[in-house]
């Protein structure tokens, strides 16, 4: 079926163009952080270093080569797991990241579980009930949400749940996680400030996918063959507005990725993130290199999934 | 004239003049306070913002320090006006570099089309493909911390977004019968984008513009929260959030006031967008 | 046609009063206290221009105002029962079983990620009015007598993979699944084409016969409403003109705005001007083996090749009509004319000039003898620039005029198309639609062209504004010894403005004719199903129309 074989074309396309994309952004990454400082010899034996010594470092990590063949060798090395090795304390940063990135992907994953169902129920609502007193306030909630700054909701999270209610500790580093309920007071505020961020997204989008597929006039016929409220926007809204909630959904993820680093420095919580503000004031470059990779890779993912749901979502390209 | 059967027609085509609602011009007071606030701020500071005011830190509220101190013990209120010029400083500065080049860049390319858009839209788009707030994280990393490396990383940011924007936006009016008239008439490529484009686009870039201005106060915000962005003595309200982040659990006005400051200039400038009249903000 | 009942008449509208409230609340009234009834079985035309309010009222018999719009005030019976003052929830009861509806864009109507059958017979899941193997059955007979093919399987696939005539039939058979009292037809067959259209409008008539139903039929086209319409009701502004059988209303109008639009359905025929000795021997225009097309290009020709070897001339001062339906290549004609398309094979030679194919290497003096005006006015005008910014450009452009000067010439340009002169301040969104094309045209002008190219300038327009069109076009022609190409699936507009006549299908010419014996003289097999299917004020046309069922199968875009 002709369909189809468009529909394959565009997502072989779509992937295409992620790798294309994933290619110049560590090319980017590559060149901001290795070429732009000066020389990382220099930085790592100090201003007192003799140059002869300099020059001898600079040949040990091969940074005389062009770096063009640095590049390549870096990607490859990518690409066979050899992230390099720190230049602050001199261990392989694969190993520094592993744990680290399973913190940030539990912190990121329970966010997910916690904030898709909720925002999902809110955003249907909100479009099925639009104009009502429940959806202006859901509305101006979200809007404010997604006006201000990660640390501001993170800091107000801590001054209601931390400092006025005492439910809460405010760190979760070092906390006790031997209990169950140990551990969800040690996950709770950095997965509310999250969950926070990313539902407001979530939810604005969701509703206007939901909103504009009622618009339709195949939703204003149902009206029209004596079809319920309920029927309309479960029955015929919904099931076309299921890419692009989707869609929405894959796209308020790729926020988890700002989100976290805010979050996990706020609340001293050891993921990637934090190991990579800390890298970032240390100069430490491989380590630099490689979060940010893990970032690009994870965001370029999620936004590739939104537009392959999207391209996939289309009835005319699936039938 | 005649009248319309659709009637939504009616309701677009009587829309004349630009009537703003309630929360959109309440909106519209609070980026006009704080655009003044920014200009001419340094005229109502009761205090030297760098000057040490009391030896008591993280003091409530007084007659004498309207928003307390901090945790050195500088008048909170003098800092915020000072943290205005900024933010409200470096993030217009920014977006305006942004959108700019956005605009120009995305107008040439729907015009041009061809070889040219192609490669400038893959290569702006690869840009999109990196996190806002790490790309300036790296960027800071890179060459270090300074007002004119701020502005310009957070242009650079932003204008691959801008562009988007104006290319599809021009790409639409392009595709309308009055730019194949002109063309057929034969004019050139500069009339085309200055007098039949770009009067027609404006309307949404300036509410793009606006949209583009918060993210910019968010990401600098964010950049100085974690201490990579608006380096001490001169500080933004991120870096105020900063410094007086352990007055967190006192609960101190030093902390919320600059919290409150950028809220308000946020949510402010997306009320107004919000319910700017659809003539103004329509995208199609 | 059928007689009248003696009973109550089913619908019994009374000053039907229906607002609507704009974006700075201002209330407008757009139907301004309408009455009519309806007798059961009988089929009543809301007939009138856009902005009469005829699609308003149609809905509100289902209870229904779209966005922004509210039920002021009257009655609406349906069967004893009064729309205007029931709940929501009671309305939904009604619309589907007592009354149902068929849109215009059935494509738009139906919703795309569904099955065609699940959505034919969901009016009598909604209402619980028979199981649902016996509503997919009375489905298969709907399909069956609405002449669709494989009524069997049609209802398995979804709407996109179906035409656009059939999802029409379609839409009327979900109408009818309830055995509705009255069904509205909201101008069905607008959007179709010519030769499509005459087998979904006796599919609409032998249905709505059969089971005596009563319907509401919404058009702008007198002579399709002849075809099915009882009774027509003219309608103007919100308010009812005149109210009276067809056959009535087409022989004894009594209204003066219906003998108008009459009158705009028969327009004045073309007499075509003398011809100079000198514009004898070069034609203003020729084309020679023209081919065109779209799309990425290999070994020079275009993947999608829309116009194939298209030879044709036209001689000063003469008018050539280019018909053809949808995707026949008559816009794309004009576009590869103008160079906005540039041919890939073939010569335009404008008075015996060879045209490059490019846009960017024609010379600017040969620019300005061809002149192009596009169908759509609104988007033809950049709603940006003031009405005589707009026609300064071209004044300064290819005659370097300015200041005073130019806008002396402006006023003059609005004064040829019976603008006036105060116009030139206003914006385009300010103007109607008629006004807006006459700007059009006053731009072409501006240039002081020999040739302008039509394209469908006037399809967009309502019948009388459209017609006051022709004639001014006429007018012009005789005043500035112009010569015209003129597009359109209109046959009777072509009529009325052209010496000779092309048809086109398929991207080729088929045939050239005399515009004023198009009907006689046609020989080519499309030429005569296209012109036999234009439908005429009599209504008898469509009961006397014989059609050869194999040319049909051959050439009718179903």
């Amino acid at each position: 079926m002709p369909g189809s074989l468009t529909l394959w074309f565009l997502v072989l396309q779509r992937l295409g163009i992620a790798l294309l994309t994933l290619l110049i952004v560590s090319f980017a990454v590559f060149f901001a952080t290795e070429l732009l400082p000066g020389d990382v010899a220099q930085i790592l034996l100090g201003q007192a270093a003799t140059p002869e010594a300099v020059a001898g470092l600079r040949h040990a990590m091969g940074l005389d080569e062009p770096a063009i063949l640095r590049f390549f060798g870096w990607l490859a090395g990518l690409v066979h797991g050899d992230l390099g090795t720190s230049y602050v304390n001199k261990m392989p940063v694969a190993q520094l990241i592993g744990d680290r990135l399973i913190n940030s992907l539990k912190l990121a994953g329970v966010t997910t579980v916690v904030s898709v169902p909720i925002s999902l129920l809110m955003g249907i609502a909100a479009a099925m009930w639009r104009g009502s007193i429940f959806d202006r306030v859901i509305s101006t909630l979200t809007i404010s949400l997604i006006s201000v700054p990660e640390f501001l909701v993170a800091t107000l999270s801590v001054l209601v749940f931390a400092v006025w209610l005492g439910w809460l500790p405010a760190l979760s580093y070092g906390a006790d996680t031997s209990s169950f309920t140990a551990l969800l007071k040690a996950y709770a505020m950095p997965v509310i400030t999250l969950s926070f961020v990313i539902s407001a997204q979530m939810i604005r989008m969701t509703r206007a996918a939901v909103i504009e597929t009622i618009n339709t006039p195949y939703v204003e016929m149902a009206l029209l063959k004596g079809a319920s409220r309920r029927r309309m926007v479960l029955g015929h809204a919904l099931p076309n507005a299921l890419g692009p909630i989707a869609n929405a959904i894959a796209l308020s993820l790729s926020y988890l990725v700002g989100g976290v680093i805010i979050v996990e420095t706020i609340f001293n919580y050891p993921g990637v993130a934090k190991l990579m503000v800390d890298a970032v004031s240390t100069r430490d470059l491989p380590l630099i290199q490689s979060c940010a990779m893990i970032f690009c890779v994870s965001y370029l993912s999620l936004i590739t999934l939104a537009d392959l749901i999207a391209i996939l979502s289309n009835p005319r390209l699936r039938h | 004239m005649k009248t319309l059967s659709n009637p939504l027609l009616l309701i677009s085509h009587a829309h004349h003049g630009y009537a703003f609602n309630k929360v959109g011009r309440a909106g519209l007071a609070v980026i006009i306070f704080w655009g003044l606030i920014a200009i001419f701020g340094p005229l109502i500071e009761p205090y030297p913002p760098g000057q040490i005011a009391s030896y008591d830190i993280f003091t409530p509220v007084s007659a004498e320090h309207w928003m307390g101190l901090d945790y050195l013990g500088h008048d909170v209120f003098s800092r915020v006006l000072m943290g205005a010029r900024y933010t409200v400083g470096i993030a217009l500065a920014s977006v305006f570099l942004a959108c700019t080049g956005g605009v120009i860049l995305g107008m040439i390319a729907a015009v041009a089309g061809g070889l040219f858009d192609m490669i400038l839209s893959r290569l702006l788009d690869a840009f999109n493909g990196i996190p806002s707030l790490l790309f300036g994280l790296v960027a800071v990393a890179a060459v270090g911390s300074s007002i004119p490396v701020l502005v310009l990383t957070l242009a650079a940011i932003y204008l691959p977004g801008s562009y988007r924007f104006a290319r599809a936006l021009a790409v639409n009016v392009n595709t309308m019968d009055f730019v194949t008239v002109a063309r057929a008439r034969g004019e050139k490529t500069p009339y085309l984008i200055l007098r039949e484009i770009f009067p027609n686009i404006l309307g949404p870039v300036l509410a793009d513009l606006g949209l583009r201005f918060v993210f910019i106060v968010l990401v600098l915000s964010g950049l100085s929260f974690l201490g990579l962005g608006v380096q001490p003595p001169n500080a933004d309200w991120g870096a105020l959030v900063r410094e007086n982040v352990e007055g967190l659990s006192l609960g101190a006005p030093a902390i919320i006031f600059p919290c409150i400051a950028i809220a308000s200039l946020t949510i402010s400038v997306n009320l107004f967008i919000d319910n700017l009249p659809t003539k103004i903000r329509d995208r199609s | 046609m059928k007689e009248l009942s003696q009973t109550d008449p089913l619908v019994r509208v009374r000053d039907l009063k229906i607002g609507a409230t704009t974006d700075s609340g201002r209330s407008v009234e757009i139907i301004k206290g309408v009455s009519f009834d309806i007798a059961p079985g009988e089929i009543v035309a809301l007939i009138g221009e856009s902005g009469s309010g005829k699609t308003t009222i149609a809905l509100s018999m289902m209870g229904h105002a779209r966005t922004g719009c509210e039920i002021r005030g009257g009655e609406i019976e349906i069967a004893g029962r009064d729309v205007a003052q029931m709940s929501e929830r009671a309305r939904a009861a009604l619309r589907g079983v007592d009354v149902s509806y068929v849109p215009q864009s059935a494509a738009a109507a139906f919703n795309p990620s569904k099955r065609i059958l699940d959505q034919v017979i969901e009016i009598s899941a909604i209402h619980k009015l028979m199981p649902k193997a016996k509503a997919e059955a009375k489905a298969v007979e709907l399909f069956r007598a609405l002449k669709l093919p494989d009524p069997d399987t049609i209802g398995s696939r979804f709407p996109h993979q179906v035409s656009g005539g059939q999802l029409q039939r379609l839409a009327a058979a979900m109408a009818l699944i309830g055995d509705p009292k009255l069904v509205i037809f909201d101008e069905p067959t607008t959007a179709l084409d010519v030769t499509t259209q005459i087998e979904v409008l006796r599919a609409f008539r032998s249905v709505m016969e059969l089971g005596n139903i009563a319907g509401i039929y919404v058009s702008h086209d007198l002579a399709v409403v002849a075809q099915i319409a009882d009774r027509i009701v003219v309608l103007k502004g919100g308010e009812i003109q005149e109210v009276g059988e067809t056959q009535m209303i087409l022989d004894a109008p009594e209204h003066p705005y219906t003998k108008e639009l009459l009158a705009a359905f028969e327009p004045v025929r073309h007499e075509a001007l003398p011809i100079s000795a000198r514009a004898e021997k070069t034609p203003i225009l020729k084309v020679q083996n023209l081919w065109a097309g779209y799309g990425p290009k290999r070994n020079g020709e275009p993947m999608a090749k829309v116009l194939r070897n298209i030879d044709f001339s036209l001689m000063e001062g003469r008018n050539l009509g280019v018909i053809g339906e949808s995707g026949s290549g008559k816009s794309t004609l004009a576009r590869a004319i103008a160079g906005i398309l540039p041919a890939y094979r073939g010569d335009v030679l404008i008075d015996g000039h060879q045209m490059p194919p490019e846009l960017a290497k024609r010379r600017k003096e040969d620019l300005r003898q061809t002149q192009i005006v596009f169908q759509l006015a609104d988007t033809a005008l950049n709603p940006a620039q003031s009405i005589g910014a707009i026609l300064s450009r071209p004044l300064a452009f290819y005659h370097g005029m300015k200041g005073a000067q130019a806008e002396t010439r402006v006023i003059e340009l609005l004064d040829m198309v019976r603008l006036p002169a105060t116009l030139r301040y206003r914006l385009p969104g300010e103007l109607s639609g008629g006004q807006k094309q006459r700007v059009n045209l006053a731009r072409a002008l501006a240039a002081e062209p020999r040739l302008i190219l039509c394209d469908e300038i006037t399809s967009a327009l309502d019948t009388v504004v459209g017609a006051a069109v022709i004639e001014l076009m006429k007018e012009l022609q005789r005043e500035l010894k112009l010569s015209y190409l003129f597009i359109s699936h209109d046959l009777s507009t072509v009529e009325a403005i052209c010496d000779d006549v092309l048809v086109m299908y398929k991207g080729e010419v088929v045939e050239r004719m005399a515009a004023d014996k198009m009907a006689s003289d046609a020989t080519h097999p499309y030429s005569r199903l296209l012109i036999s299917s234009v439908p005429k004020l009599d209504p008898g046309w469509l009961d006397g129309l014989e059609q050869d069922p194999e040319l049909i199968a051959r050439f009718a875009n179903r």
